[in-house]
């Protein structure tokens, strides 16, 4: 049996310093609702744990000068909640975050831990897909910024090279009559796992939909950014015939296993009609913002 | 008693363990340690079929911090020829059971345990036992099990003089069904599967055993029952009875699932060997892969009407997974199903299949969902082909006192009648429904039963009492019994204490099962309670000097029964209590029994369901069960009892199964993607009750804790059928499965 070594710098550089040093050794805590519970049943033995709460960078919400917002990688679902005007810029976001487990989890769990575990079922990455959130990751050999979409490469795979860490997400201004939204298909109503999760962000104007992003979970070994669903909607009044084409082209992208979270069928099917509903409430969204 | 106007008994008066459980103070048998306590694990099979060649324990045994290892060689033998039941166990299959014996028969079956100083080291050293297996093929579904070429899991079990995977099977027949069927204008015969199910208890199996040098043990554990796990582990050890103290923790549920013992022998032979205190706690996985749960199923169920709507024949064959170990409820499937119902032709079957998976453990009325699920909805079918309301089809139906059961008896004062005629006029009956919503009505009966129970009331120096009775609660019996003794005395239910004893400070107790525990128990109070009257007014007469016949026991005090008596002050318990010493010595009195008289529970369900018709979702939206409930003695928990059944059936029917992967192993052995319901998932479930007292117990006592899952099965089929015109035949109804029935209907079947 090894030690765990516990370390909780209060510097990015420290965090990063700490992390690199060991090597394929050591885990990066945030709310650790993944990694206590991968710990726990022997799927991860780490020698190290930084533990990254008390670094600035990472656990703070900022509303840039143009109305962007930067989220640290391990601001937890419940802090989110409670900042005055990212729920009401980013309701889909704050949704998927707040979907995860329960309230006790919440208050732990991050958008950063959601999207580094590297789950295709995770529920806040699709709908920062949707989002368009530009991730930054520091490392020993500096910082660099990606879309958010390459940033998972397959189950449990990252982009991250060695001693990298998720530093935050920035999330663009937006446009007036924009808003998102997302909905996951669980065969209870919590503590569950997405079969299928769908996020959708759009802008409207005067009706017609001018800007649009799909992200979609849990049907292929990454989050998918469907590109043909939000052109199909892209143009429209959202009207049937648009929502019924960008269901389909959610359907066709999807990649799915069978397995004990549902059949190839069930989740190909309920890709198109989650993008629906979900197109549905983001729009409502919007004419409201 | 039943006439009385009562204080406590009907009162949901606080329970005597709330503030230790929400203080999380209670001891669990995992909170349980010792000093030179020592960490057992337990090796366990990757295969799911295999012959053991051979077993080298040489290098577990000497890793540091291993004290000890135990296999089958430590565990008794009971050769396969010659039947041992105990209770509703045959000790054949528990050796095997608890510890493979010439083959592992399913992924997860223990094949070897250690003894390290510590948990990790236990854990490390198992891995270094070396196994050496011949893999067999494997089969895990009834469908499979059955066919002629089937891999056989016991060559020794023989059906119809071959070796076969049926290792049993139960009859009940009345009158002729063959003539009953020739009567009938409508016949409905369909084919139902169910899936095995876990009872879901929060709390792992866990014990703590301690065998001291002079072989006095002692047994801390998690059961429904401490002479059940007393009884078992000396069997399975080779000890006296009177050398082990079993001693009941606080349980974290058990449903039935705990009325096997798994870990407590075991524990046992590791102490022994060690001369430590030994600990063992299973962990989730352990729990899903080799414990519980009860059996699926797969049953035809046939039922014939003449056109005025009279059933007159029913007939049903329910093929019931026992796991790799023979002893399935098939006596629960086969013999609930029809007894609720006045059918003369009737004609009913077990059939006990094993098969590679874990062996079944009883779950809240044994078989008894199974076999309702298929009769109720035939019963449905029946009612809308004939066109008569399916409630009016089961009122006209409805067992009464005096209707002959097909599995034996003949029914004293029952009332199923009651529970019928209350959902006909409940307001929910009538509520309008919606869009893609439906209403589904089912009814059920589960046996109940008596048995051996003890108890032992004592007055405390100061006058107050202390009540001890031999059965794990696991439903509330403490508060019920401070109920009821308190109602006895007369005094505040406050001034009882309800204790639950060990093996060596009560009489031996049967285990808490079959909705038996207040029935038995409060009779043995009831018992000991009249003795500790007597008792009492024998003393007040002493302090008289008057004759005990001239004192009575009211409202907590003796009073000179009438003015012939003579002028006397009441004697409060505190007062004779004062003087116990001076007038005879201490006070308290027991009694064992064997309890009879239990009779029958009824319910009838109805549910309603609205679909998601776009993702095959079924939300239950109002749910209300009409029970029989003998006498509430405490409502809060009877209700709490009938919500509980309703949602365990509620996962039963939509959600929860277990997924085999291409090996054999359990797939989704944990609560992630076992899915059970969470509280979210259900409406409040409302619950009716209706008190028919038991006229053959002191208090009207009938057992309330199962009959609440068997109809829900059902309930929720029919009302999935009403709101889709579908039936569904195999559960769960989980979305996929109506999502796909949904778009090709034949995929209900
Ligand atoms: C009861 C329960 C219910 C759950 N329900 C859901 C659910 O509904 N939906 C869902 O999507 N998930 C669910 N989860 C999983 C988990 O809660 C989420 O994935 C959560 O977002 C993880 O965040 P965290 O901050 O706790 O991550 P952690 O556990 O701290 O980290 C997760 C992984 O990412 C790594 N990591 C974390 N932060 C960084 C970083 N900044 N840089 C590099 N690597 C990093 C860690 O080393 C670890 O490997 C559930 C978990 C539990 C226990």
């Amino acid at each position: 049996m090894t030690d765990i070594q516990y370390v909780a710098p209060n510097t990015l550089d420290e965090a990063v310093g700490a992390f690199a040093a060991a090597g394929d050794d050591a885990r990066v805590l945030a709310g650790g609702t993944d990694l206590l519970v991968q710990m726990r049943s022997g799927m991860v033995e780490p020698g190290l744990i930084v533990d990254i709460k008390q670094v600035a960078e990472l656990t703070s919400v900022e509303e840039t000068a143009d109305g962007g917002f930067i989220v640290g990688a391990a601001v937890s679902g419940a802090v989110l909640e409670e900042h005055p005007r990212f729920g009401q810029v980013w309701p889909g976001v704050l949704e998927a975050l707040n979907l995860i487990g329960s309230t006790q989890v919440q208050g732990r769990a991050s958008a950063g831990g959601n999207l580094c575990n590297g789950s295709p079922a995770a529920d806040s990455v699709p709908a920062m897909y949707a989002a368009g959130a530009i991730v930054t990751v520091q490392g020993p050999n500096g910082s660099r910024q990606m879309p958010v979409e390459e940033f998972p490469v397959g189950p449990g795979k990252t982009n991250l090279a060695p001693g990298e860490m998720l530093v935050s997400f920035t999330l663009p201004p937006r446009p007036p009559a924009s808003s998102d939204a997302y909905l996951r298909m669980i065969p209870r109503t919590e503590m569950d796992i997405a079969v299928v999760g769908v996020g959708v962000s759009l802008t409207l104007e005067d009706g017609v939909c001018t800007a649009a992003r799909v992200g979609l979970g849990a049907v292929a070994p990454t989050v998918l950014l469907v590109d043909a669903a939000a052109e199909a909607l892209i143009g429209s009044t959202l009207d049937d015939a648009a929502l019924d084409a960008a269901a389909a082209a959610c359907s066709a992208a999807c990649n799915p296993i069978d397995d004990k979270r549902g059949t190839i069928a069930y989740r190909t099917k309920v890709a198109g009609v989650l993008l629906k509903r979900t197109a549905t409430i983001a729009a409502d969204r919007a004419k409201g913002a | 008693m039943n006439e009385m106007s009562n204080k406590w008994i009907g009162q949901s008066t606080i329970r005597p363990d709330g503030a230790e459980k929400v203080t999380g103070r209670a001891e669990f048998a995992a909170d349980t340690n010792m000093p030179g306590m020592i960490w057992g694990s337990v090796l366990r099979s990757p295969h799911a079929h295999a012959r053991i060649v051979s077993i080298d324990t040489s290098k577990a045994e000497a890793h540091p911090g291993v004290k000890a290892v135990v296999t089958a060689q430590d565990i008794v033998d009971f050769p396969v020829d010659t039947p041992v039941p105990l209770g509703i166990q045959d000790m054949r299959w528990m050796c095997r059971n608890i510890m493979a014996r010439e083959k592992v028969l399913f992924h997860g079956h223990p094949l070897a345990a250690v003894a390290a100083t510590s948990e990790a080291i236990a854990a490390e050293a198992c891995k270094l036992i070396e196994m050496e297996y011949e893999v067999l093929p494997w089969v895990i579904e009834i469908e499979d099990a059955i066919k002629p070429d089937a891999p056989i899991l016991h060559e020794y079990l023989e059906h119809d003089g071959k070796p076969s995977n049926i290792t049993g099977t139960l009859e009940h027949k009345l009158g002729d069904v063959e003539e009953g069927f020739a009567q009938a204008d409508v016949i409905i015969e369909r084919s139902f599967t169910t899936r095995p199910v876990h009872q879901g208890y929060i709390e792992p199996h866990a014990c703590l055993v301690s065998v001291a040098a002079d072989g006095k043990t002692t047994i801390w554990s998690s059961s429904q029952g401490q002479f059940m796990v007393r009884a078992m582990t000396a069997m399975l050890t080779d000890m006296p009875q009177s050398d082990i103290r079993a001693i009941p923790a606080e349980i974290g549920g058990g449903f039935g699932g705990k009325t096997i013992v798994y870990l407590e022998p075991v524990a046992t032979m590791l102490s022994k060997k060690s001369g430590r205190p030994v600990k063992m706690v299973m962990s989730r996985e352990d729990v899903m892969r080799a414990s519980g749960p009860t059996s699926g199923s797969m049953s035809t169920v046939k039922i014939g009407a003449t056109k005025d709507g009279q059933i007159v024949a029913a007939e049903g064959t329910f093929y019931l997974q026992a796991g790799a170990l023979p002893g399935s409820p098939i006596r629960g499937a086969a013999g609930c199903g029809f007894a609720p119902y006045n059918i003369p032709n009737v004609h009913s079957v077990g059939i006990d299949v094993v098969s590679n998976r874990s062996k079944v453990a009883a779950y809240r009325a044994p078989g008894a969902p199974i076999g309702a699920f298929a009769v109720e909805s035939v019963l449905d079918e029946v009612a809308e082909a004939l066109n008569i309301d399916p409630l009016e089809l089961r009122l006209r139906h409805a067992a009464r006192e005096g209707t002959k059961a097909a599995h034996g008896p003949t029914y004293p004062l029952i009332g199923f009648v009651e529970t019928i005629e209350a959902a006909i006029e409940h307001p929910h009956y009538k509520a309008p429904l919606g869009k893609h919503q439906g209403r589904g009505v089912a009814s059920g009966f589960w046996f109940n039963a008596g048995g051996e129970s003890s108890a032992q009331v004592n007055i405390t120096e100061d006058g107050n009492v202390v009540v001890t009775t031999g059965h794990p609660d696991i439903g509330g019996s403490r508060a019920a019994i401070a109920n009821v003794a308190a109602e006895l005395l007369g005094i505040d239910y406050r001034r009882v204490s309800v204790l639950i004893g060990d093996t060596a400070t009560v009489g031996y107790s049967n285990l808490t099962g079959g909705s038996r525990v207040l029935f038995a128990s409060a009779m043995a109070v009831t018992d000991s309670a009249g003795q500790v009257i007597t008792t009492l007014c024998e003393r007040a007469a002493k302090i008289w000097d008057i004759d005990p016949d001239a004192v009575t026991w009211e409202d907590g005090e003796a009073r000179p029964a009438g003015d012939n008596a003579g002028q006397f002050e009441p004697l409060s318990l505190a007062d004779i209590a004062a003087q116990a010493t001076q007038t005879g010595g201490p006070i308290g009195h027991g009694a064992q029994l064997n309890t009879t008289g239990a009779q029958g529970g009824f319910a009838t369900h109805i549910c309603d369901v609205e679909v998601d018709m776009d993702l095959g979702i079924v939300k239950v939206l109002r749910y209300t069960s009409f029970q029989d409930v003998g006498r509430a003695v405490h409502p809060a928990y009877v209700e709490g009892q009938m919500q509980g059944g309703v949602a365990q059936g509620i996962g039963w029917a939509l959600n929860e199964e277990y997924i085999f992967d291409k090996d054999g192993h359990v797939d989704n052995p944990g609560f992630l993607d076992y899915r059970m319901p969470v509280c979210s998932d259900l409406p409040m479930l409302d619950a009716v009750m209706i008190e028919v007292p038991n006229p053959a117990h002191p208090q009207g006592v009938r057992g309330v804790g199962e009959v609440p899952l068997v109809p829900a099965l059902a309930a929720i089929a029919n009302a999935v059928h009403n709101a889709l015109g579908l039936r569904f035949s195999s559960l769960p109804m989980s979305p996929p499965k109506v999502l796909a029935a949904l778009e090709m209907p034949e995929a209900a079947e």
